[in-house]
């Protein structure tokens, strides 16, 4: 007898796994390469995204000194104080000074008038880039005359051109030139904020240095020597602090850029990631089926004496392999699509964007494409571990059922892991990235329940007398082997996320475009000087314009919460106010009465202030919130250099969408009334005509008031959006796209699980359109339940992210919601009958002797 | 010459004890009892045929015998090796170096060609040459130039005489046969009987085969009668070996 002891433990033989692997995909090479197409597009999502983050963060660190133009900045919103001046004169080798503000401008040529934000400078700033102009050396001219040089949009709004004139209060400046790009702004900004740089020494000229209008005092500082920056601002900031300034230096706005930007683009990555997140859905549900078709040869193999795990190994090392292609060709794909990137996002960032190919970006990309794509494999892969050889004699359906494999349940932890650490990794916050893989998970076992629900339905209520076909179509969504749940969840989830990016879009959208209809304001004028209150009130009667509202507006700050001043704050941190709630400027108004808009939610509303004791105020719901105020506390407030006792009276809440004037903090008549203060008045203009005259004659009457247009602002708001518009689409698509490849791809792949069974039905003889028939019945019941499934699910989780994200009303377009619908119906049927269409036009015997 | 009494006889060595051999299933909360106390023995080297009716519980013991699934009750101990003792992966090995199959429905790897098909058991122990010794069994079932054929490039036929030269590839010392042709017309079931008496012969390798056909079970040394899961006899027939 042959006794030789049997070596039970084997040595692996990595180099036959591979090759068992390579020779076992064989006939399955183009149906592997259908699962990974949907992470393709994901990983280029990704890989997009990290590209341009990566280079982002390059170009903000090389261009950062063009970003503040010089090594130092001081800002303050005062006048210097005189104990800072010889502070302010000594930095630094060379310096420049600069007042910044908002004022109405005039071109005589056609008599238009603008809001514009108004630069006058001194000195040769910037010091690193330069004012980019057309002509090229007006950025250094305008400096030595009466000349200004004017942002572009502006020079176009008013078809205005070089050597033109410009008004700004009572002086008149010659165009010098257009003003491309000034240093630090964004093409969004020069939108909203349009520049116009006059030289410093014409300001007082021009009589808008009155109070009421607000202006900003700059001061930038070049240092020839090399000066350690962070230590001398660390020397500076306690007597900057002190005077209530600011400072800026280069480092800092590296950091600051480079952190807004790092928002940026982890928020896209995470759109990126929903995109993957798709597609891993797709993987997981298409091998699946894939092994469940290999459970035949699994089961030789393993009757020849394949180990279980030398099994698993050979198709895990298929997957990774073809996981790694998939993720090389969405990594090649992202890397292109990343020179879009840049032009999507050019109108928002102040810099110029290099498109350098990102190894590191390629690198992660990579390297998660092949992470998740094993991940979600691993839960179908396990399953070759349980398949006995004993299905060689006789296929089982029971030894299949793997809801018992302890590890199956690690698998889902590691993948709920990962889902957790990659979303914190975007959004920082552990709360959210729970929220985010809860809500994933929600959608995912609602999806399992409704398809259970269906087959278990189907089941109950099929009757015999139905003809054959329908019986047939519906036995499919039940019979063993059946794909409903693995098509309905994965449909599902597609329609979930596409619809819930369609919701949320259509929602923020709305959301900002506040119309203008009806009665309401459509022009505002404000730093009206009380004398100057009544004649522009005349003024607009004159133009047959309504007085909408006239408020006055008080400058104040806030010294004291409940007797505690910003110092103690600081000291102590449990008092739980912001120490910005003390730097802050606050507008108040004061009146004898709510307006329409507001609504006292606590504590009692008075419009008079009583003779003696602090002055009753009312404070905003959510500023009071902010900031842990309650009705009763104590707040005194420095009205220009006069203390103001008032103590918290009641709380509003204001309908901020209303175009009209908000406040923070209502005073009650009888205390400021005779306080410094400006008027902001609303009226409604009719046409652009009529608004363009009254511009005229306001700003030649008075030329420190400024005027908005809001029909000027919602436009170029509308323009806005449509560019936000634009990267949430762009980004949307990678999902839209990803979601349809997963449906084809899940469709496509259960094709080879009808395949047999349509042969079978046409060698007994079915008709082409009896095989139709069966098929588009079974197709349309997965793919409308799924998509309705879809659907509820969005509305669902938008209606969350309205509420408790964005704080924004909900309510949902539906139509979009039924095209979805119909189009994500008549796919899955027009797909499903596609596949079809190769059995019906091929003998059968070619196809049954396929799959022996 | 004194002649040493036993020189000529034949050491007999039992390659295959089945004791007390029992198989039940449960479904839907019923037992089923499919196998029953079933005890034979099986000679190294020898031929044996399972006959029975449909329903009676081949396969299963067949699959029992072979380790592909458990007893319920009773043992099952190849080549001295109790089967009941090890888990799946070791059974694995076991067959792998013991045991060859033929199935009624060849069970060959679709995406393998019939040469790969017969290398596999030999890669699985690691062996060099292999495909020498491939070639060399499919030149033996008279497929030399299938080899680089897909199995459903293959007829039944050939088909059933690749699993053949799988099943010998790794030089069994017992070859378990469910059916091996049942789904093959006359003649060719007759030349893959042949081949695989005549393998046998050469590699003397133990054979158990189940057969519904009585001409087939007649030409082995012994014929196993099961019946409603129960042994009912046990015939040495007179072929000789
Ligand atoms: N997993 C199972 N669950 C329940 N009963 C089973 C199972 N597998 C086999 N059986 C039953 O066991 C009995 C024996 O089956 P087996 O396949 O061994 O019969 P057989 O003798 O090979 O029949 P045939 O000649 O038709 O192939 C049958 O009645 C069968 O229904
Ligand atoms: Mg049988």
């Amino acid at each position: 007898m042959d006794t030789t002891p049997i070596n039970y433990k084997r040595k692996l033989n990595i180099p036959w796994l591979f090759e068992m692997a390579w020779r076992d995909s064989r006939r399955n090479r183009s149906r592997l390469f259908l699962f990974v197409s949907s992470i393709i597009f994901g990983i280029a999502a990704l890989v997009a995204i990290y590209s341009f983050g990566f280079n982002l963060k390059n170009d903000v660190d090389s261009q950062a000194a063009t970003l503040i133009g010089a090594d130092l900045a001081i800002s303050d919103n005062k006048p210097i104080e005189a104990s800072m001046q010889s502070l302010i004169d000594s930095l630094g080798d060379r310096r420049s000074e600069e007042r910044n503000f908002a004022s109405m401008i005039y071109f005589p040529k056609n008599k238009g008038t603008r809001l514009v934000q108004v630069r006058a400078l001194k000195g040769d700033f910037p010091y690193y880039g330069s004012l980019e102009t057309t002509p090229l050396q007006a950025g250094k001219d305008f400096r030595n005359g009466k000349k200004a040089l004017v942002d572009q949009t502006l020079m176009l709004q008013f078809d205005a051109k070089v050597n033109d004139s410009i008004k700004v209060g009572k002086i008149t400046f010659l165009i010098a030139g257009i003003l491309n790009k000034a240093p630090g702004q964004s093409g969004i900004q020069a939108g909203i904020a349009p520049i116009v740089y006059i030289p410093l020494q014409y300001l007082p000229q021009t009589g808008l240095m009155q109070k009421g209008s607000r202006i900003s005092y700059n001061f930038y500082y070049k240092f020839d020597k090399a000066v350690n920056m962070d230590k001398l601002v660390k020397k500076l900031d306690p007597r900057l602090e002190k005077a209530g300034m600011n400072y800026d230096t280069i480092n800092i706005r590296k950091e600051n850029t480079g952190r807004s930007f790092g928002d940026l683009t982890r928020f896209l990555s995470l759109v990126g990631f929903i995109a993957l997140l798709l597609g891993c859905v797709g993987v997981a549900s298409a091998i699946h089926i894939y092994v469940r078709e290999k459970i035949a040869s699994i089961a030789i193999m393993r009757c020849l004496g394949v180990k279980a795990y030398e099994a698993f190994l050979i198709y895990l090392i298929q997957i990774a392999s073809i996981g790694l292609i998939g993720s090389i060709i969405g990594a090649a794909l992202g890397s292109f699509v990343q020179h879009i990137l840049p032009l999507v996002f050019k109108d928002f960032l102040p810099i110029s964007i290099s498109t350098d190919i990102s190894w590191m970006a390629i690198g992660q990309g990579v390297v998660l494409g092949v992470i998740i794509s094993i991940l979600f494999a691993l839960l179908p892969l396990i399953a070759i571990r349980n398949i006995s050889p004993l299905n060689t004699l006789r296929i089982s359906y029971e030894q299949v059922n793997l809801l018992r494999d302890p590890l199956r349940w690690f698998v889902y932890v590691m993948i709920l892991g990962f889902i957790v650490v990659f979303t914190f990794l975007q959004l920082d916050s552990w709360l959210g990235s729970v929220f985010f893989t809860i809500g994933i998970l929600i959608a995912f076992l609602i999806l399992t329940l409704i398809a259970k629900l269906l087959m278990y339905l189907v089941k109950l209520f099929m009757q015999s007398s139905w003809s054959y076909l329908w019986r047939q179509g519906f036995a499919n969504l039940y019979r063993p082997n059946n794909q409903t749940i693995i098509l309905i969840v994965s449909i599902g989830l597609s329609t979930a996320f596409i619809c819930t990016l369609f919701f949320i879009q259509s929602l923020l959208v709305k959301q900002v475009s506040i119309s203008a209809s009806g009665n309401q304001a459509n022009m505002i004028l404000f730093d009206i000087q009380t004398s100057q209150e009544k004649g522009v009130a005349a003024l607009a009667r004159q133009h047959h314009l309504p007085v909408l509202q006239q408020v006055p507006v008080v400058n104040t700050r806030i010294a004291k919460i409940n007797g505690k001043t910003e110092a103690d704050v600081k000291k102590d941190t449990t008092l739980r106010f912001s120490p910005h709630t003390f730097a802050n400027e606050y507008r108040v108004t004061y009146r004898d009465s709510l307006t329409p808009t507001e609504k006292i939610t606590d504590g009692e509303w008075v419009g008079h202030a009583p003779k003696l004791g602090d002055v009753p105020i009312s404070v905003e719901d959510r500023f009071a919130k902010h900031n842990h105020l309650k009705v009763g506390d104590k707040i005194e407030f420095n009205v220009q250099g006069i203390p103001v006792s008032t103590k918290i009276a009641s709380i509003r809440v204001v309908n901020w969408t209303k175009m009209q004037t908000n406040f923070l903090v209502v005073f009650p008549k009888g205390v400021l009334d005779d306080a410094p203060q400006f008027h902001v008045l609303l009226t409604r203009v009719p046409s652009k005509p009529a608004s363009a005259s009254f511009q005229q004659a306001a700003v030649k009457q008075f030329p420190n008031v400024s005027i908005i247009d809001l029909g000027l602002v919602l436009s170029v708001l509308d323009d806005l959006l449509d560019k936000l518009g634009d990267i949430i689409r762009f980004m949307a698509m990678f999902s839209i796209i990803t979601g349809m490849v997963v449906l084809i791809a899940s469709v496509r792949i259960s094709k080879y699980q009808r395949l047999q069974e349509s042969v079978l039905l046409r060698t007994m003889g079915a008709s082409r359109k009896q095989i139709l028939a069966i098929t588009a019945i079974e197709y349309f019941f997965l793919g409308a339940l799924s998509a309705a499934t879809g659907i509820l699910i969005a509305l669902a989780g938008s209606w969350l992210l309205a509420k408790y994200s964005f704080e924004i009303p909900f309510n949902a377009d539906l139509l979009p919601a039924l095209l979805l619908f119909l189009a994500i119906a008549i796919l899955t049927i027009v797909i499903g009958l596609f596949n079809s269409r190769g059995i019906l036009n091929k003998p059968p015997l070619e196809i049954l002797r396929r799959d022996v | 010459m004194a002649v040493h009494p036993n020189k000529n006889i034949k050491r007999v060595e039992i390659i295959l004890n089945i004791t007390n051999l029992g198989k039940t299933y449960n479904s839907a909360g019923k037992t089923l009892t499919v196998l029953d106390n079933i005890n034979f023995t099986v000679n190294a080297g020898s031929t044996n045929a399972i006959v029975g009716p449909s329903g009676s519980g081949k396969t299963t013991l067949l699959g029992l015998c072979a380790g592909l699934d458990r007893s319920s009750t009773g043992i099952v101990e190849l080549n001295g090796i109790n089967l009941g003792d090890l888990n799946e992966d070791k059974r694995a090995q076991v067959r792998n170096q013991y045991v060859g199959f033929i199935f009624q429905n060849f069970q060959l790897l679709p995406t393998l060609t019939a040469l790969e098909n017969v290398m596999v058991p030999l890669e699985l122990r690691g062996e060099k040459n292999i495909k020498a010794r491939a070639m060399d069994l499919l030149d033996k079932v008279g497929l030399t130039d299938r080899g680089h054929h897909y199995p459903a490039q293959l007829s039944g036929g050939e088909q059933q005489r690749v699993s053949l030269a799988r099943a010998f590839s790794n030089q069994p010392k017992i070859l378990f046969a469910d059916e091996p042709t049942g789904n093959l017309d006359f003649e060719t079931s007759e030349k893959v009987v042949k081949l695989i008496f005549d393998l046998n012969r050469e590699a003397g390798t133990t054979l158990v085969l189940v057969t519904h056909d009585l001409e087939l079970a007649a030409k082995t040394q012994r014929i196993i009668r099961i019946k409603g899961g129960k042994l009912v006899a046990d015939d040495h027939t007179n072929v000789i070996a």
